[in-house]
């Protein structure tokens, strides 16, 4: 899982049906001490998140499928599971 | 997923067996400000995109489940038209003092 920014919602009519009525956001990655890391891409949000929330993002297809209960032919590969209150982070 | 503008089509006479008739289109990565991200890609075209169309992607297993039969040799499908995005404008690039 990854821990990411929200940056907003992104919305398209045409899509697979299996996306049908998911609300889609951009999500930047973050580090643990809120800088963006790395590139941003697609989830759908499965938390009622908003835009500029901390979030965790499930970035892998066989969680998102047990979590989404839609059956084993699902194409979604990012949802986001959570919203992050706190970070704390150790000092090495 | 991931966003990709569409930049061309791929046709390939000779493609391995479950590829018969599916659509391969050309494909850039780019970010929420259409800043191209990666290298252009093939990805297999489930919404009847076109060039130019900004679109989102699902990589991974996950592509060939986006496709009817769900067993194809693919790791990219477009699986969405984007219409807009609401995010904030790209931060201006600092100036050279």
């Amino acid at each position: 899982m990854r821990c990411c920014r929200v940056v907003g919602p992104l919305w398209a009519a045409a899509k697979h049906p299996a996306f049908a009525g998911r609300p889609l956001f951009v999500v930047q990655p973050v580090d643990d001490k809120g800088a963006d890391a790395g590139a941003s891409f697609v989830a759908i949000d499965h938390v009622q998140a908003g835009v500029g929330d901390k979030v965790i993002v499930l970035t892998e297809g066989n969680g998102v499928r047990q979590i989404l209960k839609m059956g084993d032919i699902v194409p979604i590969r990012s949802v986001i599971v959570g919203i992050v209150d706190a970070i704390e982070s150790g000092t090495t | 997923m991931y966003l990709g503008i569409v930049t061309g089509t791929v046709v390939a006479e000779r493609k391995a067996a479950g590829l018969e008739g599916k659509k391969l289109l050309l494909v850039q990565p780019v970010d929420e400000h259409r800043k191209p991200t990666g290298d252009v890609q093939a990805a297999v075209d489930t919404v009847q995109a076109g060039v130019g169309d900004l679109v989102y992607l699902v990589g991974s297993r996950e592509a060939a489940l986006a496709c009817d039969p769900w067993f194809v040799p693919v790791d990219a499908a477009i699986v969405g038209i984007v219409d807009g995005m609401d995010v904030p404008a790209p931060a201006p690039k600092p100036k050279k003092s």
